[in-house]
């Protein structure tokens, strides 16, 4: 009785209700000797979209997993909205989950598959059928609710499935890599669209990928995993400009590893020599001596009229793709990939260039390396 | 606490506050004040039974997270109560019998010790609550995530196996290390299992007869040799040539499985018997004399070849399939002939198949007890052997352990070749990648071979049934051909009597128990055997591997086995169910549930398991998941294993013949005793119906439990894609 009441109260206010927040709390999961997720601590704020990120085998669908109830945590706690559910299982948590494959019930109707939430909650037929139209016409479905999942587009399916969990408004919405089997046109579209209904319906929502760019794309706070622990966590902007460590550094986004030389901190801002030149930037806690510097392909200038004193190259391999041109680097700090947009003449390989570097951006010293 | 647990509380506490603890003496008519309170442990345990007091203690343990619900350790409480509970029920029902102590050890305390009964409705309810609250202990515990459903199937499971599996086959090597007054005796073992009768070699050097052990190697054997050639020009005859009936060879290959299995052997008594068919054209037209040379070792190996046969093509014909024609292309295409080819890259490939259906052969021949105690005569096998130390004038339960053991040996020795020659050698030609070559056509001299092997053969089998379905119409075979009903009469008569129908024909007794009990085991062993399969390869627990062991432990052993095993175990208290409709219902589930265990494997293992994680993340709990996602799917596996035990319980003969009553007679034992008496007609008849009502019964199950729904498109009725609006 009391969770029929309470789904019905939920939907009925569907756009007061509060986003909850999710947190872990040294959280570690262990399968026999193989340690999946090594004590890892994160909160989720309410309302935002936050995606795991990380190569395959880091433990980031494991982590959503115990989101969801679905593995049970070794050690640590995990809260959601300030509630213990540790030892709850997925069904007694208020989590739904977007499945890679989708797992759409490939023996029930699409309506039967959206209304199933709320029917095994104990919500008459009638109304979850209802509530199941509701969340269809929301996600652009109308019209289909009699089709089998089979008798759909892949990007239909998804959508099923998306409107699935949402149905029963949960306080976390889950998605496990849910643009992998779509094609790569429809994949911008439709975490353009998941997007929209995050912050249309103000929902918290941890989403797992490895693709860098659909997370930069889509997300308020990016946790980098890597070998079972966070890497880093930040805006997708924090990882982009300021990575904390070589391991994220290259994950996110191209860049270029170069080796320079810390002279002097003065306040905030440190002096780096790379090869011949003088850099400022900041320190970020790197103390004097030999440094590393990620450069992003798009922070290194080449310019053919060579002049004396500054950092000689040679053009080694060059790919005009449109609205960029990639160049293949030979200098004395290294090879380097260098990208260049709005250019009209692509410079041709064995082309000695002078190298320079943006000041405002895109090189950054990486503290932990 | 959940509503669950606390309905389980207080089950435990119905089953010994207020049923009948102790099983009714069945000569005793109970009054309903039997039924409650009066009989129950607490009315006993303050009546003399002392020993049922202290289970009060565990019951009152439950009572403490239901008064304190804020308690944190009431997972702990939970567990306590349910192991202290069922440790104290065991230890009482083992340690007193009908006569008193069970134990020498416990006779200083005073002889013979106080007595009790069989278990009763009270007890059974008890124990099984006091295992589920256990089990809501463990999962409040954080076992299997947290999941009581799943910690209670898997507790139900395992305490299943081990009561009906694991506790007979302990009690037959006991009772096999005991002498007849019940002692340890290893030295008597010793004189039984190296007797002469067994391991004799007399044969080979004189006319006596060899010991029982040789004989049923030497006939599984053949049979072994025989059934594997068989299948394989059958398999070779229906996948690689242009024959024309492959259709009948597919219908040949369901006919055994629907047979009882003594019927081929009373077939061939009534072709080749003294006053058989053929013995009797044989003497008009030619003179032979009529002999009884069909019975011995020639009958036996027949009847098994026939009946084997289609196990071994059915093995084949899957292997034959899987050899991937590019193989063989590829051997062409280096110039090998068609004849090399086969030899050097098709044979070799078959090689595990090969084993496999040999292995498969040697073990059915084992088994079987129908056709050896029709046709065997003065040749011995052990699983008849067994059969007449039990029943016969004999009587020696110890002999008859000693026997079950050399023959489980045998059988678990063949299951652990295959699994240790075969599991490592995987010959997989089946890949994902498109195939489309065309096979080898098979190279004349092998075809002639299949062809001269297969044909007589699938002439002889048509034969065989043939004589079934005649002999049922005929007065009697090989001497008066004189169409009749008189069989069938006997057997199934009706007659309208004063107060409706009166079933007055003799078989109906024994056709309406089998039926009963049949369609009891079905659902049974389909429920049991698929909640298996679902724990085995949807959860992750320790033990798991065991687990599996246990739960196809039971195929392996012989039915003759489990028969002696299941009398030496239930005759006695704590479980006294021998005579029991119950028992034959236990018997079968445990027999025929590794093969539902076996489907539901291969059909969950090709249900993607995200389909149960999302239905547990919309807040369904696993037993609605289980029962609106994991069911519907599962629909080929309830078909095949609903089926399989519904066949096998109407067909089986080895071990229920042991168990049977006059009150749960069996279609099955009733023929043999027709056969025994020599109503070969009766039999015959008798047979046809059963199987006639077996086919009716698949088709029921299939219409009722119907095709999966997939939703599948078909190719011709695809809808056009509706374009549909973007995401507002």
């Amino acid at each position: 009785m009391n969770t029929m009441s309470s789904v019905h109260s939920i939907s009925n206010a569907a756009s007061k209700k509060q986003a909850s927040s999710v947190e872990f709390r040294n959280v570690t999961k262990r399968y026999g000797n193989v340690t999946a997720v090594d004590s890892v601590s994160f909160t989720i704020e309410p309302g935002q979209l936050v995606t795991l990120l990380g190569p395959s085998g880091c433990g980031k669908t494991t982590t959503l997993r115990m989101i969801a109830g679905l593995e049970m945590a070794s050690e640590g706690q995990i809260l959601i909205s300030d509630r213990d559910v540790t030892n709850l299982s997925a069904a007694d948590r208020d989590v739904s989950m977007v499945f890679q494959s989708y797992a759409l019930f490939p023996h029930m109707s699409v309506l039967e598959n959206v209304a199933y939430g709320p029917s095994v909650q104990g919500v008459p037929k009638k109304d979850a059928y209802a509530m199941a139209m509701e969340k269809l016409e929301l996600i652009g479905l109308k019209g289909l609710e009699k089709r089998a999942p089979s008798e759909l587009s892949g990007g239909q399916q998804q959508r099923v499935a998306v409107a699935r969990a949402l149905v029963l408004e949960p306080q976390v919405l889950l998605f496990d890599e849910p643009l992998s089997n779509l094609d790569a046109k429809l994949r911008r579209r439709v975490r353009e669209d998941i997007r929209e209904l995050q912050q249309n319906l103000n929902l918290t929502v941890a989403y797992v990928t490895h693709d860098q760019e659909e997370a930069l794309a889509v997300s308020d706070h990016i946790i980098v995993m890597s070998n079972a622990r966070i890497a880093q966590t930040g805006t997708p902007h924090e990882l982009y400009e300021e990575p904390a460590n070589l391991f994220v550094a290259d994950f996110i986004g191209d860049a270029n590893i170069i080796t320079g030389d810390l002279a002097s901190i003065t306040g905030p801002t440190a002096q780096v020599r790379i090869g011949g030149l003088n850099l400022q930037l900041p320190h970020r806690g790197a103390s004097q001596g030999p440094v590393k510097l990620a450069a992003r392909p798009d922070a290194i200038f080449l310019d053919e009229t060579v002049q004396a004193g500054t950092l000689a190259g040679t053009v080694r391999k060059t790919s005009y793709l449109g609205t960029q041109v990639e160049y293949d680097v030979e200098s004395p700090i290294g090879n380097l990939f260098v990208v260049q947009y709005g250019r009209k003449e692509a410079i041709a390989p064995g082309t000695p260039v002078a190298i320079s570097f943006a000041t405002q951006r895109g090189v950054a010293i990486i503290p932990d390396a | 606490m959940t509503r669950a647990t606390l309905g389980w509380i207080v089950l435990c506490w119905v089953g010994f506050a207020l049923l009948p603890w102790y099983g009714f003496d069945r000569s005793a008519s109970p009054t309903i004040a039997d039924y409650f309170v009066s009989g129950s442990a607490v009315a006993h345990g303050f009546r003399g039974a002392w020993w049922l007091l202290p289970i009060l203690v565990p019951l009152g343990m439950t009572l403490v997270p239901v008064i304190r619900p804020s308690l944190r350790q009431k997972g702990t409480w939970l567990l306590a109560s349910g192991l202290l509970g069922l440790a104290l029920i065991v230890l009482q029902g083992f340690s007193i019998g009908l006569n008193g102590w069970t134990m020498d050890a416990l006779k200083v305390f005073g002889e013979p010790g106080p007595r009790q009964a069989g278990m009763g409705y009270g007890a059974a309810l008890a124990s099984a609550a006091l295992l589920i609250v256990l089990c809501h202990g463990l999962a409040a515990r954080g076992w299997c995530r947290g999941d009581a459903f799943i910690t209670s199937s898997i507790g139900a499971v395992v305490a299943l196996i081990l009561v009906f599996v694991f506790f007979p086959v302990s009690t037959i090597l006991a009772s096999a290390f005991a002498d007849n007054s019940g002692n340890f005796a290893p030295s008597e073992f010793i004189s039984k299992f190296m007797d002469k009768s067994i391991w004799g070699l007399d044969c080979v050097t004189s006319d006596l007869r060899c010991g029982v052990a040789w004989n049923t190697l030497f006939l599984g054997l053949l049979v072994a040799f025989g059934t594997t050639a068989l299948g394989l020009a059958f398999a070779l005859i229906a996948t690689r040539t242009e024959f024309r009936y492959k259709k009948l060879l597919r219908v040949m290959s369901v006919l055994p499985i629907i047979t009882p299995p003594f019927v081929i052997g009373l077939a061939l008594i009534l072709l080749f018997g003294r006053s058989g068919a053929l013995s009797n054209l044989l003497w008009e037209w030619f003179g032979v004399p009529r002999s009884r040379w069909i019975y011995g070792l020639p009958g036996v190996l027949i009847a098994q070849l026939l009946a084997f046969t289609p196990i071994a093509f059915l093995v084949l014909i899957g292997v034959v399939q899987g050899i991937s024609p590019t193989l063989e292309e590829a051997s062409q295409t280096l110039r090998a002939k068609s004849w090399t080819t086969f030899w050097t890259v098709t044979l070799p490939l078959m090689r595990p198949g090969l084993a496999n259906a040999f292995l498969l052969g040697f073990v059915e021949s084992l088994a079987d007890f129908g056709n050896p105690l029709v046709l065997a005569g003065n040749y011995e096998v052990l699983s008849t052997k067994i059969f007449f130390a039990v029943v016969g004038a004999q009587q020696d339960q110890g002999r008859a352990a000693v026997l079950s053991i050399i023959l489980l040996a045998f059988t678990l020795g063949a299951f652990w070749m295959q699994h240790a020659w075969l599991g490592k050698k995987v010959y997989t030609t089946v890949t994902g990648k498109g195939d489309s070559g065309i096979p080898l056509p098979l190279p004349r001299r092998v075809a002639l071979a299949s062809y001269f092997t297969a044909i007589p053969w699938a002439i002889f089998t048509v034969a065989v049934y043939a004589i079934i379905v005649v002999g049922a119409f005929v007065r009697s075979m090989g001497r008066d051909y004189t169409p009749t009903f008189e069989h069938f009469l006997t057997a199934f008569r009706v007659e309208r009597a004063d107060w409706g129908l009166y079933f007055s024909g003799s078989a109906w007794n024994s056709f309406f128990a089998t039926v009963k009990v049949a369609a009891l085991s079905a659902p049974l062993t389909a429920a049991i055997g698929l909640l298996t399969a679902y724990l085995l390869t949807r959860q992750r627990f320790s033990g798991q591997r065991s687990f599996e062991f246990g739960t196809l432990l039971s195929f392996a052993i012989p039915g003759t086995v489990v028969g002696v095993s299941y009398i030496l175990a239930f005759n006695v208290p704590p479980i006294e169910i021998t005579g029991t409709g119950f028992i034959l219902v236990m018997c079968f589930v445990f027999r025929n549930m590794p093969v539902g265990v076996r489907s539901g494997i291969a059909t969950l293992s090709q249900i993607d398991k995200s389909l149960d994680e999302a239905s547990l993340t919309l807040g369904a709990r696993s037993a609605t998941t289980m029962r609106r996602v994991v069911l519907p799917l599962l629909r080929p596996a309830i078909v095949a294993s609903l089926v399989y035990s519904f066949v096998r319980a109407m067909t089986a003969v080895s071990a229920v013949i042991f168990l049977v009553t006059a009150e749960y007679n069996m279609a099955t034992t009733y023929i043999v005793g027709r056969v025994e008496a020599g109503e070969f007609g009766l039999a015959i008849a008798y047979s046809t119906a059963l199987i006639i009502v077996m086919l009716l019964a698949i088709v029921a199950i299939q219409l009722i439990v119907g095709e999966r729904r997939l939703g599948r498109r078909s190719a011709s009725a695809a809808p056009s894609p509706v374009a549909v609006q973007a995401v507002p």
